[in-house]
């Protein structure tokens, strides 16, 4: 084993010295991996945290939103269907939810309206988001007036304006008590948006959300882990999307590997013809090149997702946020969470360095079976 | 639902190793009937040049399938959160019929490349490689498995729908269900760590003796293959159960999971390390006579019989570990 180590040591240590001889070749192919790992990287690391975010984010959702259907739409919940319900085993909460869009002409954007139950706003005050403050200018103790959809006009007074932590759920929301809500879409005395269910234990989610509807068949009712799962499904599928549209770079990248890795300078052939005349094998020098292949892998690797790192959770990864994040007016500001994915990492692996060890093999065999004689004359 | 990227990582690496091993064969075939290491032809010259490309391929071709398992399995657990249903790796296996054959084809060549690199890997140290066409011919049985492998995996990824309602490991692994699986998992703990610890103990003896005195060379690869299974038996009798401290949870994939801090793998890897290893062994042994390989052979054989040892009472020690380290209380005193 030692004897092993041993060799493996003087090969690498070879292999470095001959890297450092021909810099300039070795560093155009060196940036082209790292490059490519670090766009990958980007786009894995990126998906990996706004998946990250989602889960965060719907934790604190109800576990079930039921809603009302009315020829196959969205509808209002009319009164009396909550006591409809009733009480079912295993749901703690049952709570009706007044919300709504409001659409701005002035900023040519849509707020979310609400009307929240557990914390009072107060009579002709509003707190909002903090996009919303953001886009229309709001600090606390400011009015702002919108029109109502039936063309009146109402002021609200600002009281405030949510955190900036909680700004992935909160950018374009605005709350109101419900007096006001009601009296601002002119909604019906009793009836609500949706209703929230919240369950305790979440393999009894399924059976109350059966049971639901079974007592109001008009009714919808939707699962918090079923949101999770087109949440992880959708980011997935968009990450899968960007790497087979880069799929085209990987196969860029295995062809200038090729072609490197095959084009042996005449000093390169000389060298190997020296070897082989002092003893060295074609096997030694497939390892050598292997190692070769092997130590700038590794460094481009390392460094490519470094610098992925860094873009991702330091600058908020400006190069692929259109694309994997989706985007509206007022789309929350938010920072990322570090996490690193080890099947991401894995998978970047066989993305990268994978294609590049498969594109060397013929050309670093082709080098390896050179005649000594022949390399030498040349 | 083509568009994960471990999936497409997946096919990538199967479908290389297919497309690698279809351009070795004729080459396979050359060397199986041309191949004469006295000859100083130029035919020769070229074939013997040629078979370091074809060996380092193939050493590329089997490793990568080694990882690729690996990443099958774990691939497998992350994705079950997207079907409904699915709670672990099982779920995800059993979105269609193909999922778990994929699975155990992807494990067959695993196995069958570990033995592969061992005959190589002999082969590559004797002067006069005396194993040359064994070795291509044993590539051109390799070749169909890996392409059915592949052809299973693409199935099984092709007909990935997320509106399918799969079952969970609860229902597959319980011992009311039926089936092989829910036999075993039916199996009382008592008699089922006797079986575990027996064959082990058997196994890691066996391998050890032979790590030794470099006799018994089959019988350790056997007991290898044996062991194998009993751990298997084992996780999913009593080790799991000890694992999840729960007294009906049989599934053997829950414990890949993050919950549960990963333990399955300290149990797994070694595991399929130390079977390689073992069945890497009996492997060799039908080349112990060959002239050339006399002294190499069972040098080799004895480090691969050692390997397996240590493997298997690292998992041994592991479970015991686990079964220890549990709340749960199985066998009254």
């Amino acid at each position: 084993m030692n004897a092993w180590i041993e060799k493996q040591r003087h090969l690498i240590d070879f292999t470095l010295a001959s890297l450092a001889r021909r810099r300039t070749k070795n560093f155009g192919l060196l940036l082209v991996y790292t490059l490519l790992v670090f766009v990958l990287a980007s786009v894995a690391l990126y998906t990996h945290a706004l998946r990250q975010e989602a889960a965060q984010v719907l934790k604190q959702s109800p576990e079930i939103i039921l809603q009302r259907m009315v020829a196959g739409r969205h509808d209002l919940i009319p009164p009396g269907y909550i006591e409809k319900i009733g009480r079912i085993r295993g749901v703690q909460a049952i709570e009706g939810r007044l919300w709504g869009y409001y659409y701005d002409p002035v900023v040519k954007a849509n707020y979310t309206f609400m009307a929240p139950a557990a914390e009072a706003v107060r009579p002709g005050t509003l707190t909002v988001g903090p996009a919303v403050a953001r886009s229309r200018g709001l600090a606390p103790g400011n009015t702002i007036s919108f029109r109502a959809y039936s063309g009146k006009l109402f002021s609200f007074t600002v009281a405030g304006v949510l955190p900036h932590s909680s700004e992935l759920v909160s950018a374009d929301l605005v709350l109101m008590s419900e007096a006001d809500f009601r009296a601002f879409f002119a909604y019906p005395a009793g009836h609500h948006t949706d209703i929230a269910l919240s369950v305790a234990n979440p393999l009894e989610v399924r059976n109350v959300a059966a049971k639901l509807a079974a007592v109001l068949p008009d009714s919808r009712p939707i699962l918090r882990e079923e949101v999770l799962r087109t949440y992880a499904s959708v980011f997935d599928w968009r990450e899968g999307i960007v790497l087979a549209l880069l799929s085209a770079a990987i196969f860029a990248f295995a062809i200038l590997a090729w072609e490197k890795a095959s084009g042996l300078s005449a000093e390169e052939k000389r060298e190997i013809g020296i070897l082989k005349a002092i003893g060295w094998e074609t096997g030694d020098i497939i390892k050598m090149k292997l190692w070769e292949g092997g130590l700038i892998s590794f460094t481009a690797f390392l460094v490519g997702f470094i610098a992925a790192y860094v873009q991702v959770f330091r600058f908020g990864a400006p190069l692929f946020e259109p694309v994997l994040k989706g985007w509206s007016v007022l789309y929350p500001r938010f920072e990322l969470v570090p996490a690193i994915d080890s099947l991401q990492v894995a998978t970047l692996f066989f993305f990268t360095v994978f294609p590049y060890m498969a594109a060397v093999l013929v050309p670093i065999w082709r080098a390896a079976i050179t005649d000594p004689d022949a390399a030498m004359r040349s | 639902m083509l568009f994960q990227p471990a999936i497409i990582a997946l096919l990538l690496a199967s479908g290389v190793a297919v497309a690698m091993l279809t351009a070795a064969a004729p080459f396979a075939v050359q060397v199986i009937r041309q191949w004469d290491i006295a000859s100083g032809s130029e035919r020769q010259l070229a074939l013997e040049r040629r078979t370091y490309l074809f060996s380092t391929l193939a050493v590329f071709i089997m490793v990568v399938q080694l990882v690729a398992l690996l990443l099958f399995v774990f691939n497998a657990d992350r994705m079950s959160e997207m079907f409904v249903g699915a709670m672990c790796a099982v779920g995800t296996l059993n979105v269609n019929p193909w999922g778990f054959p994929a699975l155990l084809a992807q494990m067959a060549v695993f196995f069958l490349a570990a033995a592969w690199l061992a005959v190589n890997h002999v082969d590559t140290r004797a002067p006069d490689y005396p194993l040359v066409r064994v070795k291509y011919a044993l590539l051109l049985i390799l070749l169909p498995a890996l392409a059915f492998s592949f052809g299973l995996q693409l199935k099984y990824f092709l007909g990935l729908k997320a509106d399918v309602i799969t079952s969970c490991c609860g229902s597959l692994f319980s011992g009311d269900a039926k089936g092989l699986a829910a036999e075993v998992a039916a199996l009382k703990p008592v008699p089922a760590m006797l079986l575990f610890y027996g064959t082990i103990a058997v196994s890691a003896g066996l391998t050890f003796r032979h790590a030794r005195t470099r006799r018994g060379g089959y019988a350790a690869a056997a007991a290898s293959a044996a062991a194998f299974v009993a751990t298997l038996v084992g996780v999913l009798s009593f080790v799991s159960l000890y694992i999840y401290e729960h007294p009906n949870h049989h599934c053997p994939f829950c414990i890949l999971k993050p919950e549960y801090g990963h333990q399955g793998y300290w149990l797994y890897v070694p595991l399929f390390a130390a079977t390689a290893a073992g069945l890497g062994v009996g492997a060799l042994q039908p080349f112990r006579q060959v002239a050339s390989l006399k002294d190499i052979v069972p040098a080799v054989s004895a480090r691969l019989a050692s390997i397996a040892a240590i493997g298997y009472l690292l998992v041994a020690a592991i479970a015991t570990m686990m079964v220890l380290r549990s709340n749960l209380i199985l066998i009254e005193h």
